[in-house]
């Protein structure tokens, strides 16, 4: 049950897939106009990404390796179909809400992600929890940047009227162009951190992400999967690999330093790698737990 | 074809294009949006790419929801299927132009693999089923969506380009600055729903 619990704090904190992997930007962006809405689908992601988590993971033994990827976006699809007309029959009001964005998690980014690359390699009950935890992961981020764009839009703390008459919302805010400022606030300050980390002398960088990256350098022809940390990547990765081996071997130093330290400092240099070298010790870091 | 039908198609034309852009109001496909607006040129041929596969995309669909899905009853099948119908078109449209248009696969090749994942894909259809729209009109609506894409991508690469060399504060280099362009845009885009 460790292993459940460190599944579930990786996917809160250590690779939160908004605030650190920056994953999955169209939901972001599009459904937190107010507190309750980013909670009503950061939970109906969470619901998708564990269930569909944990039947990839029972299957990853019968599902072929060539057609993973389509098989995976059958099951996903299912999911969400099913969690669809669940809402449509007992939460009509945010399904409305929500409207055609809840069949779109099929296409999110962080649903695919985690089942190429912790569910098809991972036993039952751990890809569950990590499903957990990138779910909840993603409710929290996403109530947080409701609550910000809703005080600041409409001046309502979950619907609750919480500023004086005589200050004015901003309503941009509540409007689609405030997602883009509140994204772009929020990216600036994680550079802001990266960077502060970076000349303190750790090691702190984000797993390349889908969304933020140059796709068109990408050669991607099968999801937003590969675009970050690939545990199982073939021949695909080996160019990266090649390219990060000088770094991976100082990094590999690091990672067995930082796990006799903390998680955090072995967590950076897993990050560090990016494609090959970083699975390669994701692997043995795993196993060392 | 009345007159009363032309002025509807038209009026969706506008709104699905400039009014509720795909992008600036929607948030729909917003990785090429962000990942592939660094050059003009290659944002409009991301632009073209994106125009070509939602309008057959939602040709496609339209026409395997109206004549598979209501048919069997089988609509709420409808999520699995144009994922799936979507993949496989991109495939084939890929497939048939590499062997059949040599010129015009060199021009979109590059673009299409990537498509596949573009939610705009997959948002077009399923709103198209959503507002019941019929063939023809969810065709306009993937068209004029498309180009409503087209439209922001090439003027965001061109603010982009003039703004490489600026002097930006360190934690707003790169990806924040691409994003609060893009809310001025949203801002300026907002102001085409006095059209309708």
């Amino acid at each position: 049950m460790n292993k459940a619990g460190e599944r579930l704090y990786n996917g809160l904190v250590k690779e939160n897939p908004t605030f650190v992997l920056m994953l999955g930007m169209c939901p972001t962006l599009a459904v937190t106009t107010s507190a309750v809405n980013g909670l009503g689908m950061g939970l109906t992601t969470m619901v998708v990404l564990a269930l569909s988590n944990m039947i990839i993971s029972l299957l990853r033994n019968i599902i072929p390796d060539r057609v993973r990827i389509p098989a995976f976006i059958v099951i996903i699809a299912s999911f969400v179909t099913v969690v669809q007309l669940l809402l449509e029959a007992y939460l009509p009001s945010l399904n409305q809400a929500l409207g055609v964005y809840i069949p779109l998690i099929v296409v999110n980014c962080i649903i695919l992600g985690r089942a190429e690359s912790y569910a098809y390699s991972n036993p039952v009950i751990p890809s569950l929890f990590d499903g957990i935890g990138m779910g909840l992961g993603f409710t929290f981020a996403l109530t947080c940047i409701g609550l910000v764009r809703e005080l600041l839009g409409a001046g309502q703390f979950f619907g609750l009227d919480i500023l004086p008459d005589s200050a004015e919302p901003i309503r941009i805010f509540g409007q689609a162009p405030g997602a883009f400022f509140v994204l772009a606030g929020l990216v600036a300050l994680q550079n802001y951190i990266k960077e502060s980390r970076k000349k303190a002398g750790k090691e702190y960088e984000k797993i390349g992400s889908g969304c933020t990256h140059d796709c068109m350098n990408c050669k991607d022809s099968e999801g937003c999967s590969k675009r970050f940390y690939d545990e199982n990547a073939g021949g695909k990765a080996e160019g990266k690999a090649k390219q990060a081996k000088a770094q991976g071997n100082a990094a590999a130093g690091n990672a067995a330093a930082g796990n006799a330290k903390t998680g955090n400092a072995a967590a950076g240099s897993v990050k560090t790698g990016n494609a090959a070298s970083g699975n390669v010790k994701a692997g043995s870091t795993e196993e060392g737990r | 074809m009345n007159m009363e039908y032309v002025k509807e198609l038209l009026v969706l034309l506008i709104g699905s294009s400039l009014v509720s852009n795909v992008v600036l109001s929607q948030f729909l496909g917003l990785c090429p949006f962000l990942g592939v607006s660094r050059k003009t040129n290659t944002a409009a041929g991301m632009g073209v790419a994106v125009i070509f596969v939602i309008t057959l995309a939602s040709a496609v669909a339209g026409v395997i929801y109206e004549f598979v899905l209501v048919r069997f009853h089988v609509e709420y099948l409808k999520t699995i299927v144009f994922i799936l119908v979507i993949a496989a078109l991109v495939q084939f449209v890929e497939m048939f132009l590499r062997k059949s248009m040599p010129s015009l696969y060199e021009a979109l090749g590059v673009y299409l693999p990537l498509i596949t994942t573009n939610c705009a894909v997959l948002g077009v259809a399923i709103t198209n089923v959503q507002k019941e729209y019929g063939i023809l009109t969810g065709i306009v609506n993937g068209f004029a969506t498309a180009a409503g894409f087209c439209v922001a991508i090439v003027i965001l690469a061109g603010i982009r380009e003039k703004l490489e060399y600026n002097d930006i504060p360190a934690p707003f280099k790169g990806m924040p600055t691409v994003l609060l362009t893009a809310g001025l845009m949203a801002i300026a885009f907002c102001g085409f729903s006095g059209l309708l």
